[in-house]
């Protein structure tokens, strides 16, 4: 892959070097999960196994946050008096609960609203999407707001109008600014990820707390756990680092 | 078509009917008074070129003619569309009425005919290939033709405010102000943008300059204006601007401006 840092690579050898020296102690029982025993491989099979839904819960999640994030941070930057209340309190109410519980609010407290069914997976996502919108909209509003206002005059005065000047002028040039803000939230959101193994999403996380309790080895099983989101958001964040190299490279000079 | 009528207006007609009409404008920033009283007509085809110390007014008042900035008391007529709060007439006043401003404010993640291209395909409807032949078309009047697919980080400023220039043009504007269009230049790209200015008011073109660059206005201008402290201290054909101003303040102005 073209976009891994030879030395990020490097870090990661090493950690996972140091982990296996250390691991080679008698403490440890690595045949758990070892490739080599047939039990091992189907362990670490079944732990890998929570990878797809890690990835499918935090990309959806994060693609949802980032578009009410947005939505809710254009009113913030109005200026009516009540769009501006909207934002402020829609991010301050949602920032202040924990995403645990938001989580356990979507899943076990609003189907009883009415009859809605809302499946492990879903809630996960809106549950994530929902805490994390909050931040996209500040993230979004402070990035909006760092585009001098010469950009929305000149925009203006080729007769563009509200939607043309945001979509064309100042959001392209506002996101490429928030690019690395954006990537922390992704990180973010694939560790917070991990929360929704408490309603039974079948993730990383809840795998490997379900092979705990088969197989009572939990340092070791936790220590592949620990590798498993290592692993992920080194490849994401090199990623993220990719895409805003590229971004940069328009506007030279 | 392509090119504007050139109006080579002398007839009273036209003189009757002022393409831009303000009278008793005012305006307010909080309590600082910007605008007193202001009243001006430009007539179609006509040079005018606004002068006067920094903080005196020069911008704002062109600003408020395509309503960058709105005025709170008085009225501006721009083509016979009054500006009010009503979207419709700012939108119609701004189709009018190009705008080049001293920092270009060109959008720099788009290429240079990119940025002449967005507003005849967004605002205007226009399909994909009629804008590129017509900002082609402009770059080649600003006689840049061969910048086309730089982005504006890419070019000097002169260059960047000929890009500039000729994204306003792109819209075909009736009007066009420039607001210190060579302020922020270093001194040897001010004459190329100039020089397309002049070729610009040759063509026939309504402007509004305002500018410190006295050559370029006793070249051009068919009227000079003076402002002071936000109000217009006086009006006159450059000869007798220069010539023999009237009020003091213009006398100092100038002396300051054109002594060394």
């Amino acid at each position: 892959m073209a976009f891994v840092k030879p030395r990020a690579a490097r870090i990661a050898a090493i950690c996972a070097l140091a982990l296996l020296v250390t691991g080679c102690s008698a403490n440890w029982g690595w045949y758990v999960v070892s490739p080599t025993t047939e039990t091992g491989m189907s362990n670490l099979l079944f732990l890998l196994g929570g990878l797809k839904y890690t990835l499918l819960l935090s990309f959806t999640a994060i693609l949802i946050s980032i578009v009410l994030g947005l939505l809710v941070a254009l009113p913030g930057l109005s200026s009516n008096r009540y769009l501006k209340l909207f934002n402020r309190t829609y991010v301050e109410f949602i920032r202040a609960i924990p995403i645990l519980v938001m989580i356990l609010w979507v899943y076990y407290g609003l189907p009883q609203l009415g009859n809605i069914q809302i499946g492990v997976f879903w809630a996960g996502v809106i549950a994530l999407a929902l805490s994390d919108s909050a931040f996209q909209a500040e993230i979004f509003r402070g990035g909006i707001q760092s585009i001098h206002r010469g950009q929305y005059e000149a925009a203006q005065s080729i007769s563009l109008n509200y939607v043309d000047t945001m979509r064309f002028v100042i959001l392209p040039q506002a996101i490429k600014r928030i690019l690395p803000a954006l990537g922390n939230q992704l990180v973010y959101m694939l560790k917070m990820s991990s929360l929704v193994s408490v309603i039974g999403m079948q993730e990383l996380t809840r795998r490997a707390n379900e092979l705990v309790v088969i197989e009572y080895r939990s340092l070791e099983i936790y220590t592949i756990l620990v590798l498993e989101y290592l692993v992920l958001i080194l490849i994401v964040s090199a990623g993220v680092r990719w895409l805003e190299r590229r971004m940069r490279a328009d506007e030279r000079g | 078509m392509r090119e504007k009528a050139v109006v080579t207006q002398v007839d009273d007609a036209a003189a009757a009917a002022p393409i831009i009409e303000m009278s008793g404008v005012c305006k307010w920033f909080g309590e600082f008074q910007a605008l007193k009283d202001i009243n001006l007509s430009v007539a179609s085809s006509e040079k005018m070129v606004v002068c006067g110390p920094s903080g005196s007014g020069k911008s704002t008042m062109i600003r408020c003619i395509n309503r960058l900035e709105t005025h709170q008391q008085g009225r501006i007529v721009v083509d016979g569309t009054e500006l009010t709060d009503d979207a419709r007439d700012i939108g119609a006043v701004r189709g009018e009425v190009g705008m080049v401003f001293q920092q270009f404010n060109l959008f720099p993640h788009l290429t240079a005919i990119e940025n002449l291209m967005l507003g005849p395909v967004r605002a205007r409807k226009m399909s994909r290939n009629e804008a590129r032949e017509r900002a082609e078309f402009y770059l080649e009047r600003v006689h840049i033709p061969e910048q086309a697919d730089k982005y504006p980080g890419q070019l000097s400023g002169g260059q960047q405010q000929r890009v500039a220039i000729a994204r306003s043009l792109c819209m075909e504007p009736r009007i066009m102000l420039f607001d210190e269009p060579t302020s922020a230049l270093d001194p040897e790209m001010i004459s190329e943008v100039l020089d397309v200015m002049t070729e610009l008011a040759d063509s026939g073109m309504t402007m509004i300059c305002v500018t410190h660059e006295m050559g370029f206005a006793k070249r051009v201008a068919d009227t000079m204006v003076f402002m002071d402290a936000g109000e217009i201290v006086e009006t006159a054909d450059p000869e007798t601007f220069f010539g023999s101003p009237r009020s003091d303040r213009c006398k100092r102005f100038l002396q300051q401006i054109l002594g060394h």
